[in-house]
């Protein structure tokens, strides 16, 4: 096609509003691409399926900005890794503080505090201690401990550690420091510690809120004894109700993550298919129709049985027999994905195959071989490219049923995975609705992104249609 | 003549396809199936060795460890002899008695799963489910074809309308969503949230019981109502777009000039006209939602085969699956050939040969 034809083709392209909405619809999905390739970090694509890498994420927590819509605001997650770290030199041992300052304004109380730190040390190991300095200018010491000390014969002792507000003795310890003369009973009755360290100094109980709102600051100090002693990294994890831009799931995993890496493992999916099955099937169509006679026929019922194959329920036995993956998955939907374009084609080519230009080149003494590269593919081709598009978001919409029914490639995190595991975890009757709705808005933006690209091109480059 | 041979070919195209479906599923399914046989005949053997050893007076070898290992390798070879373990799934003998059974439907028993009346033979467990499938898919594709045609029909009169835009646009985008996800949001909001239809398809009436029917159509109603409203835009477009094409050739216009009144050329010419189209299309889209309505049947609980593949798979059933995929590649092959010769009749062209 010449540059010229290129560019008429996409002025009349874009003077249809179909086309346009289906290449903005586009344009997003390769914006969501390319974020997740490039700022995901590639573990949550690798551990999508391992639990213990979501550890740190809440459970079945709502996505954050349903705080806007509420009167009441529920607690975000809030998982912090950046610490403002000081280092200063005591006499014989150096200390390292690492602190966290958080603004507290929800309307509830934390779900749980979690504080992991990874050390490295040497034979003395170091000491820890973790302090809050609440808004209301009163300090508790959660925890002074010191670290295990290392096994013999260990350079370098790598530990990580969690303080977290599950355990009963640090319920105990702060429980010690909140109470008061004049407490009341009803303020100390609190099992947990995250509630007793964000709830109001005991002498004001009574007025209104049991939840104190401010500026709170966790501050965790290492004393380390030897040179070459580390705090590799420390984090701090305020357990909250909701959580990121689509919430998380039952095991913590956060939607939007998801959502963002089934993008382009969908886009993959359907535009590979797409492209390979359609020059198979171009190809195809064009030798049957050139060919005529015995060959067409037999070339036709050959593709007769590949289009009545029932797809679906051969890659069901295939990945109950073998471990499926995406690369399988892939070859078989382009070896069952050709034939129908084939049919066209083929009808194409066997006019063309009239025309004096085709019979003048035969008569020449071309071979078969250039006859159809030459003369009948490049005829054949703007009729192909609409149906590039129109075959992209069949094999999405397989891959999707496939990983629905738990069939799909167990490392991949796709959008027919998560609906999987939304179904299986009853997401529809818990009305888990940020679990439910993203990936199959997703897979039906791709799929309709396409349809209209392709209805567009189709009616660009075959104009017959223009006139319905 | 041309109907006959037409009939020949797309009964060799059906023969030919399930001969292929046959022999894939045997070559991907039959080592693990042979491998379950084999654990299955030496926990057998292993069970059969010790309660010998555990009688009053326990045969010689039972002193041996060695001995008693011999023993139970030679049970062993013996049984997986009998059970024509030995050779191959492609093995001429196994695999003409594998093509004997099935083509019998005799698809041996299921692992785990049972059927209402308690048998584990796979094809009463089939059976049960097969009338379901059928009764569902049926009733919502006729019932999506018939409201497709005529809202079809009448967004064609006139091109460009609000009611031809509005198909248009339902057309594309219902063929875009997947329906068992649509059947999941259908079941949140009809089922959870406004509390009309229950959210498993499946009556808690026994089968036996006299009410089971009625309630097993009210069950039915909003598996139905899903796919038939997914399935109904796609069709309307399609008669659409044929009515719209057909009208502009020149035999209407003959027509029209002629003074035949709109409806004697609509319904005497257009349709006929476009009926082989529509049949084509039918075949075709049989083939892309027949897999969606089977999720969607496990997504609904409706106890058809979708549920069962549903089932079967999460309990790794595999002569189920087998069973399964073989018994729904011939309802589909059937019904595409019953549509083939349907189209052959209607298409001037195929009987003239």
């Amino acid at each position: 096609m010449s540059q010229r034809g290129v560019r008429s083709l996409w002025r009349d392209f874009v003077k249809q509003p179909e086309g346009i909405l289906g290449l903005s619809i586009l344009i997003l999905l390769i914006i969501a691409t390319s974020i997740a390739l490039t700022s995901l970090p590639p573990e949550t694509f690798r551990e999508w399926s391992n639990p213990t890498y979501w550890v740190r994420y809440p459970k079945t927590a709502e996505p954050a900005w349903v705080n806007f819509f509420s009167s009441s605001k529920q607690p975000e997650h809030l998982i912090l890794q950046q610490p403002a770290v000081n280092e200063d030199v005591l006499g014989e041992f150096r200390r390292v503080i690492h602190s966290y300052t958080l603004d507290y304004s929800y309307d509830d109380f934390p779900n749980d505090i979690n504080f992991n730190y990874f050390l490295n040390y040497g034979a003395t190991p170091p000491q820890i201690e973790l302090r809050v300095t609440r808004p209301d200018g009163e300090v508790f010491s959660l925890v002074r401990t010191t670290a295990p000390s290392p096994p013999a014969q260990v350079a370098v002792y790598r530990f990580n550690g969690t303080i977290s507000s599950a355990e009963r003795i640090l319920r105990n310890t702060v429980l010690q420091q909140s109470s008061k003369p004049n407490c009341p009973a009803s303020a100390l009755n609190d099992t947990r510690a995250n509630v007793l360290i964000f709830q109001v100094s005991c002498d004001k109980f009574d007025e209104g809120s049991r939840l104190l709102r401010g500026r709170y600051t966790f501050e965790s100090s290492f004393f380390l004894f030897g040179s070459d002693d580390r705090v590799q990294k420390t984090e701090l994890i305020i357990g909250g109700k909701v959580f990121g831009f689509m919430g998380t799931d039952d095991l913590g995993r956060d939607i939007w993550t998801g959502v963002l890496w089934g993008t382009p493992v969908a886009l993959f999916i359907g535009i590979t298919v797409s492209i390979f099955g359609t020059g198979i099937g171009l190809i195809y169509g064009v030798a049957s129709g050139y060919f005529g006679g015995k060959t067409d026929e037999v070339m036709m019922r050959f593709s007769d049985i590949i289009i009545s194959f029932p797809l679906l329920f051969l890659l069901i036995i295939i990945a109950v027999s073998t471990r499926m993956t995406l690369g399988l998955l892939i070859v078989i939907l382009v070896v069952f994905g050709w034939p129908g374009l084939s049919k066209v084609t083929r009808s194409i080519a066997l006019q063309l195959k009239t025309l004096p230009y085709v019979e003048a080149s035969q008569l020449i003494g071309a071979s078969s071989r250039w006859v159809m590269i030459r003369h009948m593919v490049p005829q054949i081709t703007p009729y192909v490219i609409a149906s590039v598009a129109l075959s992209v978001p069949g094999p999405i919409l397989t891959e999707a049923g496939l990983s629905f029914l738990g069939l799909g490639d167990p490392t991949v995190p796709t959008w027919g995975k998560i609906l999987n595991d939304a179904y299986t975890f009853g997401a529809g009757a818990r009305q888990l609705w940020w679990w439910i709705m993203p990936p199959g808005v997703m897979l039906a933006l791709t799929a309709i992104s396409f349809v209209l690209i392709g209805n567009g091109l189709d009616k660009v480059l075959n104009p017959k249609m223009r006139k319905l | 003549m041309g109907l006959g041979r037409f009939v020949v070919t797309r009964t060799l195209n059906l023969v030919l396809v399930l001969f292929a479906v046959l022999l894939l599923t045997l070559a991907f399914a039959g080592p693990a199936t042979d491998n379950v046989l084999k654990r299955q005949v030496e926990s057998y053997v292993r069970g059969d060795i010790s309660t010998r050893c555990n009688m009053l007076r326990p045969p010689s070898f039972c002193g041996d460890a060695n001995l008693i290992k011999q023993q139970m390798e030679e049970i062993k070879q013996r049984e997986i002899q009998n059970l024509g373990l030995n050779d191959p799934w492609w093995s001429p003998k196994r695999l003409g008695y594998s093509i004997y059974s099935l083509a019998t439907l005799n698809l041996g028993e299921s692992y785990f799963l049972r059927s209402y009346g308690g048998s584990n033979i796979v094809r009463d467990i089939i059976l049960e489910a097969l009338p379901k499938t059928i009764l569902l898919f049926t009733t919502a594709t006729i019932l999506s074809l018939i409201i497709g045609l005529l809202i079809g029909i009448r967004a064609a009169r006139k091109p460009g309308g609000i009611l031809d835009r509005l198909i248009s646009t339902i057309g594309v985008a219902s063929g875009t969503v997947p329906i068992w996800w649509v059947g999941i949001i259908a079941i949140v909001f009809f089922s959870y949230t406004l509390r009309i239809f229950p959210a498993r398809a499946t009556p808690l009436i026994p089968p036996s019981d006299p009410a089971y029917i009625p309630a097993l159509l009210y069950h039915m109603t909003l598996p139905l109502l899903t796919i038939t409203l997914l399935g109904f835009g796609g069709w309307a477009y399609i008669v659409r777009n044929l009515v719209i094409g057909i009208m502009q050739e020149d035999y209407i216009t003959v027509a029209m000039a002629k003074g035949v009144p709109e409806r004697g050329i609509l319904y005497g010419h257009v349709l006929r006209s476009a009926a082989p189209p529509v049949i084509t299309l039918v075949v075709l889209s049989l083939s892309g939602s027949l897999g969606g309505a089977l999720i969607t049947e496990a997504v609904f609980d409706w106890p058809g085969m979708g549920r069962l593949f549903y089932t079967a798979i999460g309990a790794l059933d595999i002569p189920i699956i087998i069973g399964l995929v073989y018994v729904s590649t011939a309802v589909y092959l059937a019904s595409i050939f019953i549509i083939d010769v349907l189209y052959g009749f209607f298409d001037p062209r195929v009987k003239a040969g």
